[in-house]
């Protein structure tokens, strides 16, 4: 659809219409959860609904803090997180690195269950891995949750491999002939150049961190240990809901990472595309 | 599946000319890559092949955490197979995959081909479309839960102003998944970032060379871009086809776990999880848990033997 002439200009109107048509659909119900976050009770039920409402009640955020304990929560999810971030980021390039640049037998054979390992399905694992952390008796505790990411994750030893793959080969031979040893090689010529997918990575572990629904929902039982994603469920009542302090709630977890991306976009947009198009 | 270059791994060493020295540098890189791998190595045997078999093994025990299991052999796969809810599991996430993958796909598309058109003010539309994919799967559900109330709903109320009297949505048999469908292309945000760099990719003298053949818009889109954009496309079937046998997150805290209404929610991987870890019959779960791997390969499989027909791979890498 690109063309060397452009478009013509009711051409051009008409995809600016559908685009803000479209847009607005997409954007929408993010608004709305930023709109019912303020709204005062009087006004939730209102017919028809209003999107800026004519009183706004901050308080709801405060309220939603203590309703849950919000900052518990909190604690226990950047635990997680940060502790499954600092695991992959010590483990995924040195793998990546042995399948990369170190011209041994395995490499290839290795990458190959790598890709294979990538397609498998969480489930088929799953109860095996309970059962094991259950008699060790870690059920319950935050530990499954962050462990394994120290033991490489298939997706991101992917990633940095193919970015390993496309730096220039005369690096490390180089310095191999000058007899740095393998460690130095990587510590300090490999590591700094990958940094730009160092930091993908380490973003898209934070946000399957902060996002994970499933890992949390198996081995945590206790509220005192809940992330966020289980503790915003406190708000559901048996037939409904507290509205405005679950959606403010929604609001304090989706904002960081919408403020993320703005700040490190490109790496962002390079863990998605990697994948796909490489 | 992507092109990948192996090049590096058949690189040789340094040249060498005695035999012994040679042989002994080559265990010495041996020795570094296992070394290097050792987490990686480790985490393969620990997480994924060991429990893998472990979970076949679990299949043909009635194990459940409160006592240990007795040895069944098929037992748990043939009352799976006169399981009722087992297949209205089963119904339900063909139903969705067959629906959503493809549905997702034609967006993503249209999105990302006009997405890439050269107007004003493109980056703005980009980040527009791309921010719902950022928002996580739990507040959705509660957002769209909210959006899709059908009585103070906003989306009923838009229906309503144009004179369409809302469903029921999640409330409904019949509309659950829609709705479900509905929720999830929301998010398709990074799909068409995807297809967005796919089309950057495409060399624009093709384009040129097709105007002065005369080929207008559409021609040119249907015999150059929809061609050159498969590989991408095949990427995302094969991933989106994955990941939707696996929907979970979003059925699950829509219905609070319980598949309502009338079992119309009740996907595959819920009904295992919740033999697993609602009813302990891990068992049980684990059965499914291998079908569901063995669904998964046949489906890969069978995607990935089509690909000759209908992938077109550029000349390139």
């Amino acid at each position: 659809m690109a063309t060397r002439k452009g478009l013509g200009a009711v051409q051009t109107v008409l995809i600016h219409a559908f685009l803000i048509v479209v847009g607005l659909f997409f954007l929408s119900p993010f608004l709305w959860m930023v709109s019912t976050s303020i709204k005062p009770n009087s006004e939730l039920f209102l017919w028809p609904p209003k999107w800026i409402p004519d009183v706004m009640e901050w308080s709801n955020y405060p309220k939603a803090i203590d309703y849950i304990p919000f900052f518990k929560y909190l604690a226990n999810t950047v635990t997680i997180a940060g502790l499954a971030t600092v695991g992959v980021l010590l483990s995924c390039p040195l793998v990546a690195y042995s399948l990369a640049r170190i011209p041994w037998k395995g490499a290839k054979p290795l990458f190959a269950v790598t890709l294979m390992v990538m397609m498998l399905p969480y489930q088929a694992t799953m109860i095996p891995i309970f059962i094991a952390f259950k008699n060790l008796g870690l059920v319950g505790t935050k530990m499954p949750l962050w462990f394994p990411a120290f033991f490489g994750a298939p997706f991101y030893i992917f990633l940095l491999r193919q970015f390993f793959m496309g730096l220039p080969k005369e690096l490390e031979d180089a310095a191999r002939i000058d007899g740095a040893s393998e460690m130095r090689i990587y510590g300090q010529i490999m590591l700094p150049l990958c940094r730009p997918a160092l930091l993908t990575i380490a973003l898209f572990q934070l946000m399957g961190s902060w996002n994970d629904y499933q890992g949390p929902l198996i081995y945590l039982s206790d509220e005192s240990q809940y992330t966020l994603m289980l503790g915003v469920q406190g708000f559901k009542t048996q037939h409904s809901a507290e509205w405005q302090m679950m959606m403010a709630t929604l609001v304090m977890i989706t904002f960081p990472i919408i403020l993320l991306y703005f700040f490190v976009q490109k790496a962002f947009i390079r863990g998605i595309t990697f994948s796909g198009i490489k | 599946m992507p092109a990948i270059e192996t090049s590096a791994v058949q690189r040789t060493a340094p040249v060498s000319g005695i035999k012994r020295t040679k042989s002994g540098f080559e265990r010495k890189i041996t020795l570094f890559g296992v070394l290097f791998a050792l987490p990686w190595i480790v985490g393969l045997l620990l997480f994924h092949a060991f429990p893998l078999i472990m979970s076949a093994y679990y299949s043909m025990t009635s194990y459940s955490i409160l006592e240990p299991g007795e040895w069944v052999g098929f037992a748990n796969y043939k009352t799976l197979f006169q399981d009722e809810v087992f297949w209205i599991s089963i119904y339900n996430t063909l139903y969705y995959t067959v629906i959503f993958v493809p549905l997702s796909i034609v967006v993503g598309i249209i999105l990302a081909l006009l997405l890439n058109l050269k107007i004003r003010g493109q980056g703005i539309y980009r980040t527009l479309f791309f921010i719902p994919s950022l928002v996580p799967p739990i507040a959705t559900t509660i957002i769209w839960l909210w959006l899709l109330n059908p009585q103070f709903g906003l989306v009923n109320y838009w229906l309503d102003k144009i004179g369409i009297a809302g469903p029921p949505w999640i409330g409904s048999e019949f509309w659950s998944k829609p709705s479900l469908i509905l929720m999830s292309l929301w998010g398709t945000g990074q799909a068409v970032v995807i297809y967005l760099a796919g089309l950057q990719d495409i060399p624009q003298d093709y384009y040129d060379a097709a105007h002065v053949d005369g080929a207008g818009p559409w021609q040119r889109t249907r015999t150059i871009t929809l061609p050159l954009l498969t590989p991408v496309i095949f990427f995302n079937l094969i991933m989106g086809t994955i990941g939707a046998l696996q929907n979970f997150v979003l059925p699950y805290a829509l219905t609070n776990g319980q598949g309502t209404p009338a079992n119309s929610m009740m996907f595959y991987v819920m009904y295992l999880y919740r033999n697993g870890f609602g009813y302990l019959k891990m068992g049980y779960a684990s059965a499914m848990a291998w079908i569901l791997f063995l669904i998964v390969v046949l489906l890969t499989a069978i995607i990935f033997s089509s690909q000759k027909r209908w992938v077109h791979y550029q000349g390139k890498e």
